[in-house]
């Protein structure tokens, strides 16, 4: 069966539709599994048109890598922990730019072959397989980072900035011989060239700062596949290439404000440089610097009361030691009990956009209960309780108080402002921006020391026998 | 209007959909509209139809061709899959 020129853009204009729809699902809980089923249908179709276009002549190829894809995206998907998630996309992300780095050179020689080259089919060959190829190698040390195989701290030295810029011309003028001259010679060079600079550009960029990242190669992805679609003249690629690039820009732009960085400081990296230090006795540096430490049984003193509110802040730390499942158990006790329980979102908690809202919805707590920023600060002054499970810089007055510090001008979520404070923390080293935190000084803040899981647990163990 | 110039149209037009489309999603939604557009960006598949499926190609084509069928299949599978995962677990209360 084959189809017609004009069915076929018939039809990837559905699928195009249908993406804009499934992206638009996500508005809200109640219709993102309707959206992302409108996706599918969307991609679907797109690729049976393509499969009965009269280009594709042979399927032996198509349908062995298609098989073999489905397995091994089927079987990741399945297996895959929530909490890891951030390595996922990471993974995702450059399987996206290799591909798109494929596309663009197998459409060249496909092209030479049929002895239809001209400049500007090049120039966007070039282009394409630059950003495939910055997004492939990038997401790939994104991903060891965030999967512990490369240090997650930013990897910064001398002159690494010109160094990037004279690859990043190098690559422009390589980019111009292949479009004017057509060495092939030049066409694997940028492809080399690229592949390093995305190595280079994502290595000074520290843990912490990995949801711009995330962000950002979510958006070269995008891009990537935006550029292949106009070396193959399909709107479907660029405008799906278009929605995806945005998406990540926005989502990047999103993460910035949160941290108050500028996008370009992000990027530059050397953030949070430093913030190694020793785990020596909590106890006696917390007493050391006035910090008061409490117990699990003040804790449950403090949040056992009918007609009381408690607000959870979860930060990455409770994704490090998985405290969800326990803090969904200490929020079912405290509900029984007659306490309100609400978890505060910052933005930039956690190693990707919207990191602590899957994990907690992975513990099964409704999303009712969870709540951003911009709309839980005013609700601190009325908490009796703030409990900060592994957040840090977050919940730091410094960002208001202090104009000499690092982090002055982030916005936080205001735990200061709740009548009580229990902040759980292993040890009294600073978080990632290397600032200590002011509230630990506050009157009104308790530590409780230790890893995240175990005190919630120890918590509900209190509440229980209280 | 020249066929470059009418993919810059859809390009341009495109990118201010995905403006108002994504300022929309609930930021509770972050990770579920990453790996969602990560599915979604497996679209590169039909370049990589295109290019597997020209046949008489030279056997580097070929490679070429299978490779990004496989990759973008890995895309679309995995990420439609965890996406719909994911957002199964977000429940309202019982």
């Amino acid at each position: 069966m084959q189809i017609s020129v004009d069915a076929q853009a018939a039809a990837y204009l559905v699928s195009a539709i249908l993406f804009i729809f499934g992206l638009k699902g996500l508005t809200s809980p109640a219709t993102a599994r309707r959206g992302n089923v409108l996706a599918i249908i969307g991609m679907i179709i797109a690729v049976a048109v393509t499969l009965v276009s009269p280009e594709v002549r042979g399927y032996n190829l198509i349908v062995i890598g298609g098989l073999i894809g489905a397995v091994i995206g089927v079987v990741i998907a399945l297996k895959i922990h929530m909490t890891a998630m951030p390595q996922l996309v990471a993974m995702l992300h450059s399987f996206v730019g290799l591909a798109a780095v494929l596309v663009a050179v197998g459409t060249y020689f496909n092209h030479q072959a049929a002895g239809d080259l001209d400049t500007l089919l090049m120039v966007e060959l070039s282009a394409g397989i630059v950003i495939g190829a910055i997004t492939f190698t990038g997401s790939l040390v994104a991903f060891g980072k965030l999967q512990g195989i490369l240090s997650s701290a930013p990897l910064v030295f001398t002159a690494q900035h010109w160094l990037n810029l004279a690859l990043g011309i190098a690559t422009i003028a390589l980019a111009a011989d292949f479009a004017v001259n057509g060495h092939l010679v030049s066409l694997y060079l940028i492809i080399l060239l690229s592949f390093a600079l995305g190595v280079l550009l994502i290595v000074p960029i520290g843990g912490a700062d990995m949801p711009v990242v995330i962000s950002m190669l979510n958006s070269y992805s995008g891009w990537a596949a935006a550029a292949t679609g106009f070396t193959l003249e399909n709107k479907l690629l660029i405008v799906t290439g278009a929605l995806v690039g945005f998406s990540g820009a926005i989502l990047s732009y999103i993460m910035c404000k949160a941290m108050n960085r500028a996008f370009v400081s992000v990027i530059l990296g050397g953030f949070g440089v430093g913030e190694e230090g020793g785990e020596s006795s909590a106890m006696a540096l917390a007493a050391e610097k006035g910090v008061k430490a409490a117990g699990v049984e003040d804790a449950a003193f403090w949040m056992d009361n009918e007609g009381a509110k408690v607000i959870i802040v979860p930060g990455y730390g409770m994704a490090v030691a998985q405290a969800q499942h326990a803090l969904k158990e200490l929020m079912e006790l405290l509900e029984g009990r007659g306490v309100t329980v609400k978890f505060a979102i910052h933005p930039v908690a956690g190693r990707m956009p919207g990191h602590m809202n899957v994990l907690l919805a992975e513990a099964d707590i409704p999303y009712e209960h969870v709540v951003e920023m911009d709309e839980i600060n005013p609700e601190f002054p009325t908490a009796d309780v703030a409990l900060v499970v592994g957040a840090n810089d977050v919940t730091n007055p410094a960002a208001k108080e202090d104009s000499s510090s690092s982090i002055y001008g982030m916005p936080i979520l205001d735990v200061y402002r709740a009548k009580q404070i229990f902040f759980i923390k292993r040890s009294m080293r600073p978080g990632y921006a290397g600032v200590d935190n002011l509230l630990f000084y506050r009157d009104n803040c308790s530590m409780l020391f230790g890893d995240a899981k175990a005190v919630c647990e120890d918590l509900v163990t209190a509440l229980k026998t209280a | 209007m020249s066929e470059p110039l009418v993919a810059l149209y859809v390009f341009v037009l495109a990118c201010f959909v995905g403006y108002f489309v994504i300022w929309g999603v609930t930021p509770s939604l972050h990770t579920p509209l990453i790996s969602l557009t990560n599915a979604i960006s497996g679209i590169i598949i039909v370049g990589a139809l295109l290019v597997a499926g020209f046949e008489q190609a030279s056997f580097t084509v070929d490679l070429l061709g299978f490779l990004a069928v496989l990759l973008a299949s890995i895309n679309i599978f995995g990420g439609f899959l965890v996406t719909q995962r994911m957002l199964s677990m977000f429940k309202r209360k019982k």
